[in-house]
């Protein structure tokens, strides 16, 4: 019995992929985690309603018609109407693509961003007090305030409100990015690195970066989440997306007049942004979990 | 055969917020090509900082190194890495010394990337494949990662990426530490078979006695930072003239019935290394210390052809 | 017939996930008398710290599982014992030594208070009495007990080991178990601590486990020597038997890597291969695949202790002319 499970265990191993070992563990790992699967498939809808909202809607977002304007969720409206008659289930697809574009963009530039400042400071120490501070600058104004500057001095518009939530979660991620390049630039296998003649951006590259990765992936999620509740927060405030086009948050906030009789206009756009920002965390917390420590054995 | 490395006076001091650290203080020797040199001290002696500086990775506060008949003491950056062809590392721990998210492969063929010597990938696969080869690592290996191979085999992929190169010099800071007695054994005798075959230098640094007597030509011995003794393997093991150096052979456990127990028991614990000044670095441990060791920096002194030893009251204390 | 301190009876543990199992100890049995040394010598991996920590009712379940066997300390089975008894008994009779001194001190709490706390812990004394307690034991392992108000990062490694002996020591325990004490202490001061050991070892007839893969250290301070090979004692015996006569080509082959600080050698002789992955262990012997004399019964059967001398037995086929059973 000892010798067929010896050799069964010789076949798994020739069957697993010589490659890329290292994420095949990472992602078995992931899987077991049943809540951070769940964020993902959740996830993976809204991407899949964002992309295929043309061929999903049975409406325009902007489709107007006062007759059946303020329908309760009913068979042809499955989330109802509002008070133009638009179409909720319509809108909130549609919206989705906002949601989900800036949330994607603005911590694109973030990390962007964040890892060039955070790489600098961590590498030459030189250059680390004066980078450090200059975040802290923007650390130590209050995120939402420094959006609405941002927007208020660029004007409103997509590009500008991206431009806005990253530039304001640049100084977290330059802290992480710094914090874990200290670390690992400290780690005999750079020095090994140096040994076999290796210049400052080839070990950057190569070396450090690669084993900054986990930290830096998992505060992505996490702040995927915070983007776009930001996102929804200033357009109800009125700094975000212009009208008509179907943003959860201003759609959150054209409903509030209503909120007593067609509840449904305020709660699912609400619910929606609720789904999306919870996936994301589990997902990040998930990651973390399986991430770090990254090696098993 | 001719000297290939020389270091004269060679000094690395840092300075702390305590005060002043000697880490290397004043160290002389010369190492011929395909000999080998053993460093040998216990923990806070200096020996890994001085094969850094060296090594250039630390930059040295004084003193000279000579390298195959060139003052490379002060270099730039284009020099060293041509330099760096030439003198490599070998790291004592296996785990840390590797990066974990590089298969073997990458990490034995990086040097070769580096410094562009193969012109394209089947000449790259096969230099690869054919370092594994001397060093032993089986070519299914290439594309695990360094977690899931053992200790002996992560260690030989470090042999291997210093050894790529074809350098002329190699450090090796502990290389065999980390390591299973039975592995160890395996390791060393790859590493006395490619000297033998390739002609390479060492410098061996390690605190374990059995084995730097069994790989080393000539051995030195470092207590806080300076050179106490130095001599060659077998008259070291024979007879040493330094209070330490008889301490420390002493003290190596043997593993055989009944082995007389003349332990030599050193009082107390390693001083603090920082401003210790000029002095005698061993005498507040040494039974024979004389009030002017506490004074007084020894001279080294040749007392036997070959033999060398700092130490006021060497005479004295050997009946010479 | 005194009863034995200690009676490990073909103990089997396994580490079991939902990816696999780790054999880690399979059938490790030994005594140990009042006041005696035994060394669990083996290479990493044999399974000699799971077997330490089972004596202490310390393998953390899950993964953890003990699938079979006993160990008696004082007439009773620790694997039957509740926690509260094992708690009881951990630091009073039964006190571990861990390799590595620099974790294994609470760094926000001084050394006193770390000493003292066993004390109380298994001691209905005043405080008082407890803290003079503590005095005498830092003394007795040679360090001044004015500093028993330092934090443990005010002490070098040696003298951090010292404490760590001076609290496993406290409550003057009948059995202690060393894991690699001094492995990772430089080598001057490494004698210096197993003078100490030796030394107290003597006061207090303390019986002793010494894990290590050190032979050196063995030859100084242990009585009998049992040899740890993938979760096996392949050979045992007193310091005599397997210092001079050793039987087992596993014992053997460690010996000869050996590098020798009295003869020159030219090359070191190896043991071809590595030590079995304990998740996928070899059938018959543990051994088979790296030895020079296996035949096919040492391929397909698990092999028995033989008997080559009183009191020194050998699990190798070798030697199957004397049959005896296990230990």
């Amino acid at each position: 019995m000892m010798a067929e499970k010896t050799s069964s265990k010789q076949q798994k191993e020739s069957k697993r992929t010589q490659n890329n070992r290292v994420r095949n563990e990472t992602w078995h790992r992931f899987k077991k985690n049943k809540l951070a699967v769940t964020g993902l498939i959740v996830l993976c809808i809204f991407i899949f309603a964002a992309i295929f909202a043309d061929i999903i809607v049975p409406y325009g977002y902007d489709d107007q018609d006062p007759d059946r304007a303020m329908l309760f969720p009913n068979r042809k409206f499955i989330f109802g109407t509002d008070h133009l008659g638009r179409d909720v289930f319509s809108r909130l697809v549609y919206g989705s693509r906002y949601s989900l574009m800036i949330g994607f963009f603005a911590v694109g530039i973030s990390v962007i961003l964040g890892t060039i400042f955070g790489v600098i400071a961590a590498y030459y120490p030189k250059l680390d007090n004066i980078i450090m501070r200059i975040m802290d600058l923007f650390m130590s104004i209050p995120q939402m305030l420094l959006a609405i500057c941002i927007i208020t001095s660029l004007g409103p518009g997509l590009f500008n409100l991206m431009l806005a939530v990253g530039l304001s979660s640049t100084p977290q991620f330059a802290r992480v990015v710094r914090a874990s390049v200290l670390s690992t630039k400290e780690e005999e296998f750079v020095e090994a690195a140096r040994a076999i003649g290796g210049n400052d951006l080839q070990i950057i590259i190569h070396h450090i970066l690669p084993n900054s990765l986990a930290p830096l992936i998992v505060q992505a999620t996490l702040a995927m989440a915070r983007s776009i509740i930001s996102v929804s927060a200033l357009s109800f405030l009125g700094f975000g997306i212009e009208p008509p086009k179907p943003e959860w948050g201003a759609m959150l906030s054209a409903g509030r007049s209503y909120i007593r009789t067609q509840w449904y206009l305020t709660v699912i756009p609400g619910l929606a942004i609720m789904a999306v920002v919870y996936s994301l965390n589990v997902m990040g917390d998930g990651l973390r979990d399986c991430l770090d420590p990254r090696l098993k054995k | 055969m001719p000297e290939l490395l020389r270091v004269e006076n060679l000094k690395k001091y840092f300075y702390t917020n305590q005060g002043l650290l000697q880490a290397v203080d004043d160290i002389t020797f010369s190492v011929n090509t395909g000999d080998t040199l053993g460093i040998v001290g216990e923990s806070g002696c200096g020996k890994s900082t001085l094969g850094r500086v060296i090594l250039h990775l630390h930059d040295r506060t004084d003193g000279k190194i000579i390298f195959d008949g060139e003052d490379i003491s002060d270099v730039n950056k284009v020099k060293l890495k041509k330099l760096r062809k030439d003198m490599q590392i070998i790291f004592q721990d296996p785990y840390s010394s590797l990066d974990p998210r590089k298969t073997v492969g990458d990490i034995i063929g990086e040097p070769l990337k580096i410094y562009k010597l193969t012109n394209d990938k089947n000449e790259y696969v096969k230099k690869v494949k054919g370092m594994m080869d001397v060093v032993g690592l089986a070519m299914r290996t290439m594309n695990l990662y360094p977690h899931e191979l053992d200790g002996g085999r992560r260690q030989r992929i470090g042999i291997a990426r210093a050894l790529i190169l074809e350098p002329k010099l190699i450090i090796c800071d502990e290389p065999v530490s980390a390591l299973d007695v039975s592995i160890q054994a395996q390791i060393l005798n790859l590493m006395m078979t490619l000297q033998k075959d390739h002609g390479f230098t060492y410098l061996f640094i390690t605190h374990d006695l059995s084995v730097v007597k069994h790989i080393s030509d000539d051995i030195m011995v470092m207590y806080l930072g300076q050179m106490l003794e130095k001599s060659d393997s077998a008259s070291l093991f024979k007879h040493q003239y330094h209070p330490y150096t008889k301490a420390l052979i002493s003290a190596i456990p043997i593993p055989k019935y009944n082995a007389p127990d003349n332990q030599i028991i050193l009082k107390g614990e390693i001083t603090s290394p920082i401003n210790m000044g000029d002095v005698c670095r061993f005498a507040p441990r040494c039974i024979y210390a004389k009030p002017n060791c506490f004074n007084e920096k020894p001279k080294m002194e040749e007392v036997r052809p070959n033999h060398f030893v700092k130490c006021h009251y060497t005479r004295e204390i050997n009946n010479l | 017939m005194d009863e034995k301190l200690l009676e490990v009876k073909d103990i089997n543990i396994h580490y079991v996930t939902e990816d696999e199992t780790v054999y880690a100890v399979n059938g490790i049995g030994f005594t140990l008398d009042e006041g005696e040394t035994i060394g669990l010598v083996g290479e990493t991996g044999a399974g000699k710290t799971t077997t330490a920590l089972s004596i202490m009712g310390l393998i953390p379940d899950p993964p953890g599982k003990i699938i079979s066997g006993s160990i008696m300390f004082k007439g009773q089975d620790i694997f039957k014992m509740s926690e509260k008894q094992l708690r009881s008994i951990r630091g009073d009779q039964i006190s571990m030594v861990f390799q590595d001194p620099m974790t294994a001190l609470n760094p926000v709490l001084t050394v006193g208070k770390q000493i003292e706390e066993v004390i109380l812990l298994h001691n209905d004394i005043p405080k008082a009495e407890a803290k003079k307690r503590t005095i005498e034991m830092l003394e007795m392992v040679g360090i001044p007990g004015k500093r028993c108000d330092d934090y443990p990062h005010q002490f070098s490694g040696g003298m951090k080991q010292r404490v760590v002996i001076a609290i496993a020591l406290a409550c003057n325990p009948k059995l202690l178990i060393a894991d690699e004490p001094t492995t990772a202490l430089d080598v001057t001061i490494q004698a210096q601590v197993l003078e100490l050991m030796k030394k107290l070892r003597k006061e207090y007839g303390t019986a002793m486990i010494m894990i290590t893969h050190d032979l050196g250290v063995v030859a100084k301070i242990c009585d009998r020597v049992a040899i740890v090979y993938a979760g096996e004692i392949v050979e045992i015996g007193s310091n005599k038997d397997i210092f001079v006569d050793r039987k087992h080509p596993y014992t053997m082959g460690l010996f000869n890597s050996l590098p020798d600080i009295e003869n020159d050698s030219k090359e070191l002789h190896m043991i071809k291969g590595l030590m079995p992955d304990p998740v996928d262990l070899p059938n018959g012997c543990k051994f088979n695949p790296r030895c020079p004399y296996k035949t096919e019964i040492c391929e397909n059967e698990k092999t028995p202790f033989y008997e080559v001398a009183p009191g020194h037995q050998v699990r190798c086929n070798k030697f199957a002319l004397r049959e005896v059973q296990n230990a």
